[in-house]
């Protein structure tokens, strides 16, 4: 089999607060293969937005290592990270705080090709400035116009081209469609798709939209409190969904279609505290199948057919 | 098909508003809907199609300052609101019509315990002179109503996660027993998993005290949940309304909600291409002649740029479109 593009060995990042240690991503092994989109999908506060920070080194990881084109980028600095940066880059969720509002389209888009010295002389930049803006979809007319007088799916089309000025192998998409009206959400996810094709890209895809993530992604991962609990082929985890956290996340989503009625799975209560959490299955204690060897010690992704993993006591490998 | 007058609870006519600025922005541009007893309306739009500023009309909580009511009525019981003082409000407002808004995050006070702010609410609209403990064992009767344990009374918004504070605002909404509840996008800052509890919470209050609902959303996974009927909004103006069926299974639709359901994806069927709507909603101080979606629309004809189209209605189910308008 190819080398995975991207590779993390039990990485760990974890943030020290008042009352503890709070372990935002917390022993995560996920592989991507070149060209393919993987999802990260979970509720809010399980990790997913740490997981892409930590994978492109925005902070540091705590411990475990990641691998890029198979070599170990864990704990680069300078100028090795400098140049790692230019393969690897981030899409924003918020394009309206994501973006310096004194800055004009042309400014923002040139930033990355300024701070990496990619050009010359500024008749070239500016070339590529609107060859980078008609990549994306955007009209030169709006090359000298600020952020504040665009709409919400054009701003992220300038976070777009940002990513994109670079030539990176690898993005991480941060909830890039969460903030936009659906009509822009389709068009903005087009965009993606159509780019991962002509410039083979590979992304990570971060939402917790479950639609979305179906239909954009080769893989899905789904995180539940810093760790990764199940990890299939996309139609696998919507056809065969097997962690008890997963069906009843599955099963929450609001379809637009009517049904005479309705089973879905209503898990009771919240998300528990990330801070310092007991050993053992984390989602023990909402889970309706807890065992007593679920509390005792963390549990592994294991390996099931059709490339599909989970960590789920109820499952042997 | 004959109605009686009496049934229904709230009746929208020809409304209108607008906001004074540099120009006037026509939030809402002449909508008409009603709803019965016991009934769920979902009114669904993007952002900027007038779903909150008719919310905002209903509660009278239009900023004075730059909101203005040019035009229609508001019939409450068959009575106009409009025409209310503001201390008449002051007592509808949260007794029998209340609101849960956007963003709980935003809209509990910081500084005040959540059994406080739910007890504000009782102290403001108690014309019965119900005791201080009747008032106390409401909230906690209240609190585990929307399932939060009442000993978390005296604990503020911040010890509180996001689906547990949107609870709080609910709670606060209910306190009164209202016969009508505006739910402005009441889940959309929550997870699916809580948004499933909360949806099930409503689901259940509506049948448990008999309350009418008007849940504002753009999701339509939500609507297909738990609505009765549906008004698609777009640029102030309501394109499509109908008994859910009419909207989900009907056969005509407005080029609109054709779009917004097509640009959703598909859960259970295969596509590789989402379907988008072309263009951008229009500028509210700027709209187009005509239908307000010729711009955008894909079977857009000569007399979509400059005549206004009409409502066609077949048994309640209404579209404004000149496609479905027959020539004679």
């Amino acid at each position: 089999m190819e080398l995975p593009l991207l590779k993390t060995v039990d990485l760990k990042k974890h943030f020290k607060v008042s009352s503890g240690m709070l372990h935002a991503v917390d022993g995560v092994n996920i592989e991507i293969q070149k060209g393919n989109t993987l999802g990260v999908v979970g509720e809010s506060g399980c990790g997913k937005s740490t997981l892409g920070r930590t994978i492109l080194q925005l902070t540091k990881p705590t411990s475990g290592k990641i691998f890029f084109d198979g070599r170990d980028v864990t704990n680069l600095s300078g100028k090795e990270l400098l140049n790692l940066r230019k393969e690897m880059q981030i899409i924003f969720q918020d394009p309206f705080s994501s973006l310096d509002p004194r800055r004009s389209v042309y400014e923002l888009i040139a930033e990355p090709l300024i701070r990496n010295h990619i050009f010359r002389n500024k008749s070239e930049r500016y070339e590529r400035v609107l060859e980078l803006m008609k990549t994306v979809g955007l009209a030169e007319r709006f090359i000298n116009i600020y952020p504040h007088e665009m709409d919400g799916g054009r701003r992220q089309r300038v976070g777009i081209a940002r990513a994109l000025a670079l030539k990176p192998k690898f993005i991480v998409c941060d909830e890039p469609v969460s903030a936009l009206d659906v009509s822009i959400q389709a068009q903005i996810i087009n965009l993606l798709m159509d780019l991962q094709e002509e410039m083979k890209l590979t992304y990570i895809f971060i939402t917790h939209d479950l639609s979305i993530v179906r239909h954009i992604s080769d893989e899905i991962a789904v995180m539940y409190l810093g760790q990764c609990v199940e990890r299939a082929p996309s139609k696998e985890l919507f056809a065969n969904p097997l962690h008890p956290y997963t069906k009843a996340l599955l099963s929450a989503i609001p379809l637009p279609k009517l049904r005479k009625k309705k089973d879905s799975l209503i898990i009771r209560g919240e998300v528990s505290d990330p801070i310092n959490p007991n050993p053992g299955c984390r989602f023990a204690s909402r889970c309706d199948y807890c065992k007593e060897e679920c509390k005792k010690t963390d549990i592994a992704l294991k390996r099931l057919e059709n490339g599909h993993y989970v960590a789920c006591c109820l499952y042997k490998s | 098909m004959v109605i009686k007058m009496e049934e229904k609870l709230l009746e929208i006519k020809n409304l209108y508003v607008t906001y004074k600025g540099e120009k006037t922005v026509r939030a809402v541009n002449g909508i008409n809907f009603s709803l019965d007893k016991k009934e769920t309306v979902g009114l669904v739009g993007e952002t900027g199609a007038g779903k909150t500023s008719t919310a905002l009309a209903i509660m009278r909580l239009l900023s004075e300052r730059t909101g203005s009511i040019p035009e229609g009525e508001i019939n409450y019981k068959g009575e106009n609101l409009l025409s209310k003082t503001k201390k008449q409000m002051r007592k509808i407002r949260g007794a029998q019509i209340s609101m849960i808004f956007q963003d709980p995050m935003t809209s509990l006070n910081p500084v005040m315990t959540v059994g406080n702010q739910i007890l504000e609410s009782l102290v403001i609209h108690n014309d019965s002179g119900k005791s201080q403990k009747e008032m106390n064992d409401r909230v906690d009767e209240l609190l585990a109503l929307v399932g939060i344990q009442p000993n978390r009374k005296n604990d503020y918004p911040h010890e509180f996660s996001g689906g547990m504070k949107q609870r709080v605002v609910i709670a606060i909404a209910l306190a009164c027993a209202p016969e009508l509840l505006i739910a402005d996008e009441p889940t959309t800052a929550l997870d699916v998993t809580i948004q499933a509890q909360v949806l099930a919470m409503m689901e259940d209050l509506k049948n448990r005290m008999d309350t009418s609902i008007i849940l504002i959303t753009h999701d339509m996974g939500v609507v297909a949940e738990i609505c009765d009927k549906v008004a698609i909004m777009y640029a102030g103006e309501i394109v499509e309304q109908g008994k859910i069926e009419d909207i989900f299974e009907g056969k005509n639709h407005h080029p609109y909600t054709i779009g917004l359901f097509e640009a959703i994806p598909d859960l259970e069927g295969e596509q590789r291409r989402l379907n988008p709507i072309d263009g951008l909603m229009p500028d509210p101080s700027d709209l187009p002649s005509g239908c307000k979606f010729h711009p955008r629309c894909t079977h857009c004809m000569e007399k979509c740029k400059t005549s206004s189209p009409p409502i066609i209605n077949q048994n309640g189910h209404s579209i404004m479109c000149h496609l479905y308008h027959e020539e004679d």
